[in-house]
């Protein structure tokens, strides 16, 4: 324990802490922007330098553990001149066109020359737009001339994301960020996460818009316009509108949606379920084959619900993909029911619908786009949204989403349960399968309090559990004392080293969930800004007060699941079933 | 260069050196020194050996002045810019350099033959101007000193 | 008057020093270089004895000691004359140190501008296995073994700085790190790891055979010992010179034989402080004018407004590109001093440049952004005319 002061008043700290974090817990304002809770400290900005007595220069706040009889100073006058000179650095080698900026008014760089009054800046005209944007990447631009080198975007890649698929280039004032050679993005290793554009300060990275194409859509009177929603926009699109964090807001967002002229406002949700089903039962049959039939399936099996961990496979361990479920992700398995089910059932033509779909998620956008993902050419899913784009789009509209009613999804696409909802936190799919496969197997609910399986809940990078299946119904005897061993991870870095550790023969478990993102899809590259661990935890409160007070909680429950095997694809894994609702994997590697 | 001959010199390095990440320097030195230059696909190649990304290798790379990453000359030629060796007439030595090869400062030329190049304080400023060929230094140049040195590098 | 001292390049015994230090204990051996105080020879003058202790106290199976020979100052040549004329010693200096602190591993982390003294140096290492100066059980001391490997830097100034060096030592961008920890509490690997200048590890040896008192006779209170100075530019004798610290800058012109028409001397390279003859009878050391030994001379035909931007030029190239205020302030700064070339630059110019001098000294990350201004804010209030007629006439003569 350290005793310190600052600005003369005293503070305890633990060993460990820096000056930033005891200023942030006290409520002192130290401004910030290359410092990140998801990131290590850089202390590189020197935006948040404060005096320590005893030292000549000053001290980044970020960077400057405290020890004990520290003290320090964050309002002297040569703190407040360097930092409001440093803005002014950063501001004149930054391209400004704020009003046109993708971050405008969400834009880090945009609040510190606020808050430091800038009026002039001195030693430079303003920059210039002298460096070529980089727009080869399926979902997000590069704009260098907006980039203040802050590596946020660099170390959210190799930290996060275990990808590394841009770097600090060159040194001195040459050094921009890019990827090897300074070639296009789309020429190196990227998984399209989105994770780059989720942690940028500025505009120098953001996401490719398709807002204009469903506009454009929603005013064709020969389209019908149906609109999916994935379980983490309802936890987080509040943000958007000023709503504290966690803020459920379900209902005003189907609301908006019909306000601004989708003909049906589905829920991906419904396609969680379906998901659930069709990877369950796929699991069960790989465990028949190996336990029961002598089989070599491949095993453990992997979720395959998150695209940007789907590519990294493809990239870095393709030779485990046939340890992925075939299993379409509920974005693409919703696409492929609207455009046959549903499209038979309404007696429309596959041809006239539109399907969008608003996802946490830039990787989406490049999943929708894959070959492999839709009939004759016609993609599955048409149009991809991120959280943020909608939450324009609705601004667009006139629509304050405060003032919006709540009203529920359609029928029958928008019916769901807890267990879909929770497909938002890493962990999530894992619950839900194992809801509905114990179940299956058992007859029985899963052995927890309220369903709750709460070894896999939490942000921990991974999660490791066990359900030992007694008592098994009798097509399942090969089960009988059988202990069913899963892990979770989230955040490709904490996959590459799960994958690691299976590659080395250090793992035995059954069944793996991978989230892409932090958080899982709730902490998704498409979700508003900023982000951080308090966001993600808020919003993975939400999820779950959701799931709890759902009325049904196991996806095998949903009546509308139920319906679609009876009336169309008969029963999970069926011919027909694997037509549409599974997919194949590419081997791309990584060099 | 041939892909074999690369992937020879590289397995032979790795060997040496370890693959941990920490001697991965020495190998784009020593690569550097074998090849003249760290292309993309050494880069690549280094980068496979590594477990790296070629981002993360080109990164650091490109960091170091005397790593380069493009095809210069056979003989790279440094010349000193530090005030010592300005003080001494460096410009003039420049000059000379400049009319004998046909090239400008930071050039190579056409034959890849040689590059002009800048460098910092070589450590001999009491006997300035000086200049690397390569890794070999000459001091107390004049400018039809430096020249003759040139034509001897054929 | 002080001294002129011949200690350097003085030879000892080989093994002599070594075989003091193993007779003692190894935090005896830190006592003694502590009661010297035996400061960096490097430029930043840190107590060496501080740091060796701190690395000795701190926990960590594996340790390193650094011989930093990335000698990039502008007008400094001592390292590699030491280098190539005392390299056993150097290497003794190396073991003492790791003897020391509990170090079997050892670097020479040399400058990619003297690649040509690795061949020299890794006889001389293999010279001293056989001596059994290096290797296991060193001077049949059970269980001292140390080995030293050649590591070589390629073209960044910015090395020169303790951990930028320890980054490239690691096979990264050689970009300083944040202090807090220091790296005799966390260097090489995350290791514990003592780097030290190669004119500092020549003088362990003596200090071990002479005593700290004898150190302490030479120099002032604070700065004890003498200094090695390179000297180039306007004088009748450039080279090396071994001063005890204190001389003052008129002693050291007489020395090398600078005239009368001497204008300005530049301490410490470019990253350090232009003084001219008003400053002429300050003494050279820690509490005076400090330096890690480049001394250049300037005489009157010299423009002093050249000097400036040839030393900007330099930081602008040489800034790692990591923090605000350094790599956006050479760049400001250079652009500020092309102002006066064209004829565009003022006395508001000038304190424009001075205020974010203050910002860079105070706030980059690390000593090399804090020392870049230096130059510029002596310069320029010493010479002020110089910079504001810069575009007027003739930038040159000599």
């Amino acid at each position: 324990m350290a005793k310190l002061t600052i600005n003369g008043a005293p503070y305890e700290a633990s060993a460990g802490m820096t000056i930033l974090d005891v200023c942030q817990r006290e409520g002192i304002h130290i401004p910030t922007l290359c410092n990140h809770p998801d990131l290590k400290t850089q202390g590189i900005c020197r935006v948040c330098v404060v005096d320590v007595k005893g030292s000549k220069t000053l001290q980044s706040a970020c960077g400057t553990p405290v020890s004990d009889g520290m003290e320090i100073l964050t309002t002297t006058d040569r703190i407040r001149k360097a930092r409001k000179t440093i803005v002014e650095l950063l501001l004149a080698n930054h391209y400004t066109d704020c009003t046109v900026c993708p971050k405008n008014l969400n834009c880090e760089l945009q609040s510190l020359a606020n808050e430091f009054g800038l009026t002039d800046l001195r030693w430079k005209e303003r920059r210039e737009r002298t460096l070529p944007q980089d727009d080869t990447s399926p979902v997000f631009v590069r704009d260098n001339n907006k980039c203040v080198l802050c590596q946020r975007c660099v170390r959210a890649c190799d930290e996060l994301q275990g990808v590394y698929a841009v770097a600090n280039l060159y040194k001195g004032d040459s050094t921009i960020v890019g990827s090897a050679f300074n070639r296009p993005i789309s020429e190196v290793v990227c998984i399209n996460c989105g994770q780059c554009v989720a942690h940028c300060p500025t505009g120098a990275l953001y996401e490719k818009y398709c807002i204009e194409d469903v506009w454009k859509a929603i005013d064709d009177p020969d389209k019908i316009v149906v609109i999916q929603t994935a379980p983490a926009i309802r936890a987080a699109l509040g943000e958007a509108f000023d709503y504290p964090p966690g803020t459920r807001v379900t209902g005003k967002m189907v609301s908006a949606l019909r306000t601004m002229g989708f003909d049906n406002v589905f829920d991906t949700q419904f396609a969680a379920d379906l998901t659930i089903m069709e990877e369950g039962f796929e699991l069960l049959g790989r465990l028949k084959d190996a336990l029961a039939d002598g089989g070599k399936p491949s095993l453990p099996m992997m979720t395959s619900c998150s695209p940007g961990w789907i590519k990294f496979q493809e990239h870095f361990f393709p030779e485990y993909l046939p340890n992925l479920s075939t299993c379409k992700s509920p974005q693409q398995m919703f696409g492929a029911v609207v455009k046959s089910f549903w499209a038979r059932k309404m007696n429309l033509d596959p041809a006239d619908i539109v399907c969008v779909s608003v996802m946490p998620c830039t990787a989406k956008k490049f999943e929708a786009a894959r070959p492999e993902m839709g009939t004759d050419g016609d993609q599955d899913v048409d149009f991809v949204l991120t959280t943020r784009e909608l939450a324009v789009m609705i601004k667009q509209a006139g629509i304050d989403l405060r003032d919006m009613a709540d009203s529920a999804f359609d029928d029958p696409l928008g019916e769901s349960t807890g267990a879909a909802t929770i497909f938002a936190a890493t962990g999530g799919v894992m619950e839900a399968a194992l809801r509905t496969a114990y179940e299956v197997v058992t007859g029985r609910e899963v052995p927890f309090k309220d369903l709750d399986i709460t070894p896999v809940r939490g942000l921990d990078g991974v999660k490791q559990a066990g359900i030992a299946l007694t008592g098994v119904k009798k097509e399942w005897s090969f089960l009988e004392g059988v202990e069913l061993k899963v892990m979770v991870a989230h955040g490709t870095a904490n996959a590459k080293a799960v994958m690691t550790a299976l590659r080395d023969g250090k793992l035995d478990v059954h069944f793996i969930e991978i989230m892409t993102c932090p958080g899982g899809c709730l902490g998704g590259g498409g979700q508003p800004l900023p982000v951080s661990p308090e966001k993600r935890l808020a919003r993975a409160r939400a999820i779950y007060e959701e799931d709890s007070e759902s009325v049904h909680r196991k996806s095998h429950r949903n009546p509308s699941i139920a319906r679609i095997y009876d009336e169309f694809f008969g029963s999970p894994n069926s011919h027909l079933a694997h037509e549409l609702l599974h997919t194949r994997y590419t081997v791309r590697g990584q060099y | 260069m041939l892909r074999e001959t690369l992937l020879r010199t590289l397995d032979d390095l790795v060997g040496r050196y370890g693959k941990a990440r920490e001697n991965l320097l020495p190998v784009l030195q020593d690569l550097q020194a074998e090849f003249g230059f760290l292309g993309e696909e050494t880069i690549n190649e280094v980068a496979r050996a590594f477990g790296l990304s070629q981002t993360e290798v080109f990164s650091v790379a490109s960091f170091y002045h005397f790593l380069n990453t493009q095809e210069k000359g056979k003989y790279v030629i440094r010349i000193c810019r530090t005030i010592s060796c300005d003080l001494r007439d460096k410009a003039n030595v420049l000059r000379a350099l400049e009319s004998e090869l046909g090239i400008k400062m930071g050039e190579t030329t056409r034959d890849k033959k040689y590059s002009l190049d800048y460098a910092n304080c070589m450590g001999t400023c009491d006997r300035g101007p000086s200049m690397m060929v390569n890794d070999r230094l000459y001091a107390d140049l004049s400018p039809s000193k430096a020249v003759d040195i040139i034509r001897s590098y054929r | 008057m002080a001294r002129k001292l011949d200690v350097v390049f003085s030879d000892i015994e080989p093994g002599s020093a070594l075989r003091a230090a193993l007779a003692m204990t190894p935090s005896d051996v830190i006592g003694l270089v502590s009661r010297s105080k035996l400061r960096g020879r490097g430029g930043a003058g840190f107590p060496t004895g501080i740091k060796w202790d701190t690395a000795r106290r701190h926990e960590g199976a594996e340790k390193y000691i650094v011989c930093n020979a990335d000698e990039g100052e502008p007008g400094t040549f001592k390292d590699k004359n030491i280098l190539e004329r005392q390299t056993a010693k150097v290497l003794e200096g190396m073991a003492i140190g790791a003897y020391a602190i509990g170090a079997s591993e050892g670097f020479i982390y040399l400058r990619g501008e003297y690649k040509y003294l690795v061949s020299d140096l890794a006889r001389k290492i293999g010279e001293m296995k056989s001596q059994n100066l290096i290797g296991p059980d060193i001077c049949h001391e059970k269980g001292f073994c140390f080995d030293i490997h050649i590591k070589l830097g390629s073209g960044s100034y910015v090395c020169g700085e303790e951990t930028a060096l320890l980054e490239s030592l690691e096979s990264r961008r050689g970009e300083p790190r944040n202090k807090p920890p220091y790296p005799a509490e966390s260097g090489f690997l995350g290791r514990p790891t003592v780097v030290n200048n190669v004119e500092t590890l020549s003088f362990v040896p003596h200090i071990l055979l002479n005593g700290a008192d004898w150190f302490q006779q030479f120099g002032t209170e604070k700065s004890t010992g003498s200094k090695l100075f390179s000297v180039s530019g306007d004088c009748g004798k450039p080279g090396i010179y071994e001063f005890e610290f204190g001389i003052t800058i008129r002693e050291l012109l007489k020395e090398i034989e600078a005239d009368a028409g001497t204008k300005a001397v530049q301490i410490g390279g470019a990253s350090g402080f232009c003084a001219c003859a008003d400053d002429f009878d300050k003494p050279i050391c820690f509490e005076g004018i400090p330096t890690g030994g480049s001394i250049i001379i300037f005489n009157k035909s010299r423009s002093m407004f050249r000097v400036l931007k040839n030393f900007v030029e330099f930081f602008q190239e040489e800034s790692c590109g990591q923090c605000v205020p350094c790599r956006e302030g050479c760049s400001r700064m250079l652009e500020g001093i092309e102002k006066f070339e064209k004829g565009k630059g003022s006395s508001k110019t000038i304190n424009d440049l001075l205020e974010l001098s203050e910002t860079m000294s105070l706030a980059s990350k690390c000593g090399f952004g804090q020392s870049v201004p230096n130059s510029f804010r002596t310069i320029a209030s010493k010479f002020k005319d110089e910079i504001l007629s810069a575009g007027e006439g003739e930038l040159w003569q000599s």
